[in-house]
């Protein structure tokens, strides 16, 4: 969690153009100023920063830095979970 | 050349067609009637490289039919399309090659340009390393490409040149024709849009907007879940008010007036306000009243922001007449052809003006809070409509709206 946290944390620094330290998991992302457009860039860096896909539809439902980190975990959770079978 | 006449009116005498819905302007208005929707698999492309997995491609378009073999070497997908919907627009309007057109001015919009000419040039380039490109990619590709073929097509050689604004690209040609017109830097023109962006590149890049719709396009409708992506050209044959009259020429609807504004707000939000400001600006432009407007071709991509932005825009410019109007979106069926769109709607109405009827948004479920507006789900409608609005909101938040109306 803490390793995924920190890479999800210098993706939304490089995109928003902010420091990281401003960002936290209770953030939101109206906290950090990403409106939907810049939430589309910023799922395009993660999809390709954990080489995964996220729906349009699990895309509508991030909130905050806590959603996207749990997200990523669960994607890349189910693709170890396939790989394994 | 005339002299500058504010008073000088400008009509729409012939319309030329290429569309998911039809490949001349028969079977487009035929499908306009019926409610027809163009949006079908994308086969071009192997499908499990995309998101998306329909779009309204132009099928059965069979360029060497109506294009020679060596001419066609020179031309992409979109300028094929313009110079089909320019024939067929001056064989409609019955212009006559030589003396009648050659003083006539072409101002046609596209948004991408020659984007499969492109796709397979630098896919050679970069991905199979060949050494060289070939040396007609310039030429096809520009976004002028398709205005140049249509001046050589047919011997134009007046003042001509192509316009771009992302998906208004076409309303603002038509716009500029119409002034043209007024101003007498011609008295003829041929204006409208050519889009041919069903590529893998282009496609990519939409699925990553998260914008295009996963299977179809509700214009409107609650639960709708995004745009659809089409193809085509329409080509408008306009011509001042006094020449069709001179030559009694059929007309079916006079382009009364053309606004513009930019929202100075988002690269893709739109702003109701910059939309309102556009259609206000048309009306003035045309002389109309808001109370002579009985239809509104919307914009109407599909997309939850778009259409809500777009029915606020309405109801602030027609107030509580907003909701006597009937406003329909025709991408609904010929699919969002980008820089062609703005024609093959400003087609649909002047269609609609002449044939008595509104064309309906298909695919219609359930009516949306934020739509309250009467959008003509699933059915044509019989109307004798007086003025019409043909909206046109782009991408970075250039807007570009038509007046048309009927002619008396």
């Amino acid at each position: 969690m803490q390793e995924i946290l920190g890479r999800v944390r210098r993706l939304v620094a490089e995109n928003q153009q902010i420091a990281a330290e401003t960002i936290t998991i209770d953030s939101t992302f109206e906290d950090l100023g990403i409106d939907s457009f810049d939430g589309v860039n910023l799922l395009f860096a993660i999809e390709n920063e954990f080489d995964i896909q996220v729906s349009d539809e699990d895309a509508k439902k991030l909130r905050g830095i806590r959603d996207v980190v749990e997200g990523v975990e669960r994607l890349l959770g189910k693709r170890a979970a396939d790989g394994g079978e | 050349m005339n002299a500058v006449n504010a008073d000088c009116r400008v009509v729409v005498s012939g319309i030329g067609v290429v569309s998911a819905i039809g490949l001349n302007r028969g079977q487009f208005e035929s499908s306009l009637r019926a409610g027809r929707c163009g949006i079908r698999p994308i086969t071009r492309i192997d499908p499990d490289r995309l998101q998306m997995k329909n779009a309204a491609v132009v099928e059965d378009f069979d360029a060497a039919a109506h294009i020679d073999a060596k001419r066609l070497t020179l031309m992409d997908r979109f300028a094929q399309f313009a110079v089909v919907a320019a024939r067929e627009a001056v064989a409609d309007a019955g212009f006559e090659r030589g003396n009648g057109l050659r003083g006539a001015a072409v101002v046609l919009g596209s948004g991408a340009g020659g984007k499969t000419t492109d796709d397979d040039a630098f896919r050679e380039l970069y991905g199979a390393g060949n050494p060289r490109v070939n040396p007609t990619v310039i030429p096809r590709v520009m976004l002028s490409a398709a205005v140049s073929q249509v001046t050589m097509d047919l011997g134009i050689q007046g003042p001509s040149f192509a316009v771009s604004s992302a998906c208004a690209s076409a309303a603002h040609a038509l716009g500029q024709a119409l002034w043209m017109l007024r101003s007498g830097a011609a008295e003829i023109a041929l204006a409208g849009g050519s889009e041919a962006c069903i590529t893998l590149g282009l496609l990519k890049a939409w699925d990553s907007m998260r914008v295009v719709s996963g299977d179809i396009c509700r214009p409107f409708s609650r639960g709708r879940r995004g745009m659809i992506l089409g193809e085509g050209a329409a080509v408008l044959a306009l011509e001042t008010l006094d020449r069709a009259r001179r030559r009694g020429a059929g007309i079916y609807a006079e382009l009364a007036g053309f606004g513009m504004s930019s929202d100075a707000g988002h690269l893709i939000q739109p702003s109701a306000d910059g939309a309102a400001r556009a259609m206000r600006a048309a009306l003035r432009d045309g002389g109309i009243e808001p109370g002579e407007v009985d239809y509104i071709n919307a914009h109407g991509t599909g997309t939850r922001s778009n259409d809500a932005a777009e029915a606020s825009a309405v109801r602030t410019v027609f107030g509580a007449r907003a909701g006597a109007l009937a406003v329909s979106s025709t991408k609904s069926m010929h699919g969002h052809a980008l820089g062609a769109s703005g024609a093959l709607e400003a087609a649909a109405v002047a269609l609609g003006i002449r044939g008595g009827f509104v064309p309906p948004t298909v695919n219609f479920v359930e009516a949306d809070p934020d739509c309250p507006l009467d959008c003509v789900p699933n059915e044509a409608r019989e109307v004798a409509v007086r003025a019409a609005l043909s909206n046109s909101f782009a991408f970075g938040g250039l807007n570009a709206v038509l007046a048309l109306k009927r002619m008396c």
